[in-house]
């Protein structure tokens, strides 16, 4: 297939992208992290800014789902040696690093949490994350991914921003540390919260930009999950629609020659 | 205009041989090189052929669809995932598919649009208008089963919601419903007879209402911008002055436009597919799920208006009641408008008007059947309403003894 030099300008574009984003998220960010007299965080216009043909992304992001989601969450559409092609994960590193002891390249990436204890824990099965990109929107996976707070109200101990009474426990927050978020009062406790600022309960290991950078990269690897031939057809389109106008054009100009008989 | 000779063409060896026995000959003199087509024909009539090259797309993409397609409720969803992911370009399949459904309601809605513009379906081409409202209809039912096969949760609920309207039909509504859905819920049965009517029975329908509408389309030849009759000016050689061999003229202006569509097409397919949720809805990337209703069930943009038609009214059956007649409005058409003139070029500003009116009133309804029905919308949606029955019931008064102006005995062409 002709696409590969395509592939390679669009992730040479994309690196240029992704930084762009990195960027302009730092500097979004900022005003947040202070958070003055009167400032509010404004976490519902949070933006994934992921660029799923930026492969280094989403091998970063495919370590991510196999060390902290997939001993819950299945992608049970997708196929490790599908996943190994598309994200140009060498075999040997596929086998040794992302499969489980006993999986196959060819099977599929299913978690092996039992349902029962699922349920018995959380009161729900996790869901199969295959299509939550499609389903909820990556910028959705963002705030959520990093919505999480403290509330000792919740069986967990924390809640979540974009989805009030969250199931799923803060896994991340090794990594992220503990959050408590300050509301404005008049909104306190309801849906769609204000919220005035963060507070650091405890620091994580990564600072706060490489969560982001982490966040970032998870989502991007669940956009492309979602829609695993996304780039392909982004870079077959071009070439079809570059054709379909020379077509057109060409036939416009035939057109053209017969209708100078028409008076 | 050597094509377009009356005569057939001497054959000899094969082609003599396949003309005695079957007029493959006269059917292109007859239909094609030797039909008259009015040589005025602007951008509105495109949309004709681009009905046929969305037919095209759908028949061709759905048969290849269906052999990877798995019907049944704990299969159906899954195997649309297998080939988005797994067949060979089946991503591509599916989603010119999908866009396909979406392309075919746009065309043909700009196609009925054209007719009102320029009085397509007054006589004598009331039964071209009749056969044509027969297609849109089977399109509706062909469109709205495929809708439900991935069986995502949008799937379900629409379906549910659709398929109960027919509850609300006094005394068999029940039963009806019941017979339609062969469950007590929508359920693996709906799903596997939907499937058969989507590939099946509704195509074949389809097939030949198509066949029929174009029959009837040349039995009486095209109308055009102006509403001019072109067979009423012949000339010594008894052909239409204001007419042009179909081919090559018209089947290569055709191909421009199929062109322009087709890029149009194929941007959506490989760059937005999802149309931001307008052609593939989000809630459909779940499976159905009949403990979990959607946060707001719609249908996909093209049943819109006569959604919103059906919830601007309080009551359920009275709702229903007025969406059926939505669509029966256009059927009787050709009767309620009383006008002598064809083309809205040559009618008065009322009659404009009262088309702007009715356009205006179509989209807006198809844009607030898409949005939640609270505040301000519900009451748009109520005056929407009675603006659209009013453009259908009112039109007998308002195009009698219409004071039109004068219509040119040719039509306006100016060569290029």
């Amino acid at each position: 297939m002709q696409v590969r030099p395509m592939r390679a300008c669009l992730t040479g574009m994309g690196l240029l992208l992704a930084a762009c984003a990195l960027a302009g998220a730092a500097a979004a960010a900022e005003p947040a992290a202070e958070g003055g007299e009167g400032a509010v965080v404004n976490w519902q216009a949070w933006k994934a800014g992921n660029d799923v043909a930026y492969i280094p992304s989403l091998q970063r992001g495919a370590a991510n789902f196999v060390n902290y989601c997939s001993g819950c969450h299945s992608l049970k559409y997708v196929r490790w040696s599908r996943l190994g092609t598309d994200l140009q994960i060498p075999d040997k590193v596929l086998r040794e690093q992302l499969l489980p002891a006993d999986a196959k390249a060819t099977d599929y990436i299913v978690a092996s949490f039992p349902k029962a204890d699922a349920e018995n824990w959380f009161g729900k099965q996790p869901p199969d994350l295959s299509l939550e990109a499609s389903l909820r929107g990556v910028d959705w996976i963002y705030r959520f991914l990093k919505g999480f707070y403290v509330d000792p109200t919740r069986p967990t101990g924390t809640n979540n921003l974009a989805l009030e009474g969250a199931a799923m426990p803060a896994v991340l927050s090794s990594l992220e540390g503990v959050k408590a978020a300050v509301f404005a009062d008049s909104a306190a406790g309801t849906t769609g919260k204000v919220v005035k600022h963060f507070e650091t309960v405890s620091p994580g290991r990564l600072t706060p930009a490489e969560y982001d950078t982490f966040v970032r990269d998870t989502v991007n690897f669940l956009d492309y999950v979602s829609d695993q031939s996304q780039v392909e057809r982004r870079s077959i389109g071009l070439w079809v629609v570059l054709f379909l106008l020379v077509f057109t054009a060409f036939a416009w100009l035939l057109k053209k020659e017969y209708w100078k008989d028409v008076h | 205009m050597a094509t377009s000779d009356d005569t057939l063409p001497v054959r000899t060896g094969f082609l003599a041989w396949l003309n005695k026995r079957l007029p493959v000959d006269a059917f292109i003199r007859d239909q094609l090189t030797g039909y008259f087509a009015p040589k005025n024909f602007n951008f509105w009539y495109f949309f004709g052929v681009l009905s046929l090259v969305a037919l095209v797309i759908q028949l061709v993409t759905g048969i290849f669809l269906t052999m990877h397609y798995k019907v049944g409720d704990t299969t159906a969803f899954d195997s649309v995932q297998y080939i988005m992911r797994e067949v060979p370009y089946g991503w591509l399949l599916r989603y010119m598919h999908s866009t396909g459904a979406s392309a075919f309601f746009i065309v043909v809605y700009l196609h009925m649009f054209r007719a009102f513009l320029y009085g397509s379906y007054k006589a004598p081409r009331e039964l071209l208008w009749l056969f044509g409202m027969m297609v849109y209809l089977a399109l509706m039912a062909e469109a709205f089963m495929g809708y439900v096969l991935p069986w995502g949760n949008m799937s379900f609920w629409g379906a549910q919601v659709i398929v109960n309207l027919f509850g609300t039909i006094p005394v068999i509504g029940p039963g009806l419903v019941e017979w339609i859905r062969g469950d007590y819920g929508i359920a693996d049965a709906t799903l596997n007879r939907f499937f058969s009517l989507h590939v099946v029975a509704v195509p074949l329908v389809l097939l030949l209402l198509v066949a029929l509408h174009l029959v009837a389309l040349r039995q009486n030849g095209s109308n055009n911008p102006d509403g001019i009759e072109i067979k009423e000016k012949k000339g010594p050689d008894g052909r239409p002055l204001d007419g042009i061999p179909f081919h090559p003229y018209y089947t290569l202006k055709d191909l421009v436009g199929v062109g322009v569509f087709l890029v149009g097409f194929a941007i959506v397919v490989f760059f937005v597919p999802t149309f931001g949720g307008l052609f593939l809805e989000a809630p459909n990337y779940e499976p159905a799920n009949p403990l979990s209703t959607p946060d707001e069930i719609t249908p996909v943009w093209y049943f819109t208006p006569y959604y919103a038609i059906l919830r601007a009214v309080p009551d359920q059956r009275m709702g229903a009641l007025l969406m059926a007649l939505s669509i029966v409005c256009f059927i009787v058409l050709p009767w309620l408008d009383r006008s002598p003139v064809k083309s809205s070029r040559y009618r008065p500003l009322t009659w404009k008007l009262a088309l702007a009116i009715f356009v205006v009133s179509f989209i807006g309804l198809g844009y607030l059947g898409l949005q939640k029905p609270e505040g301000v919308y519900v009451v748009l949606a109520r005056l929407f309403t009675v603006l659209y029955f009013a453009f259908f019931v009112l039109m007998p008064f308002y195009t009698r003894g219409e004071s039109t102006s004068r219509v040119p005995g040719r039509v306006t062409f100016s060569s290029h």
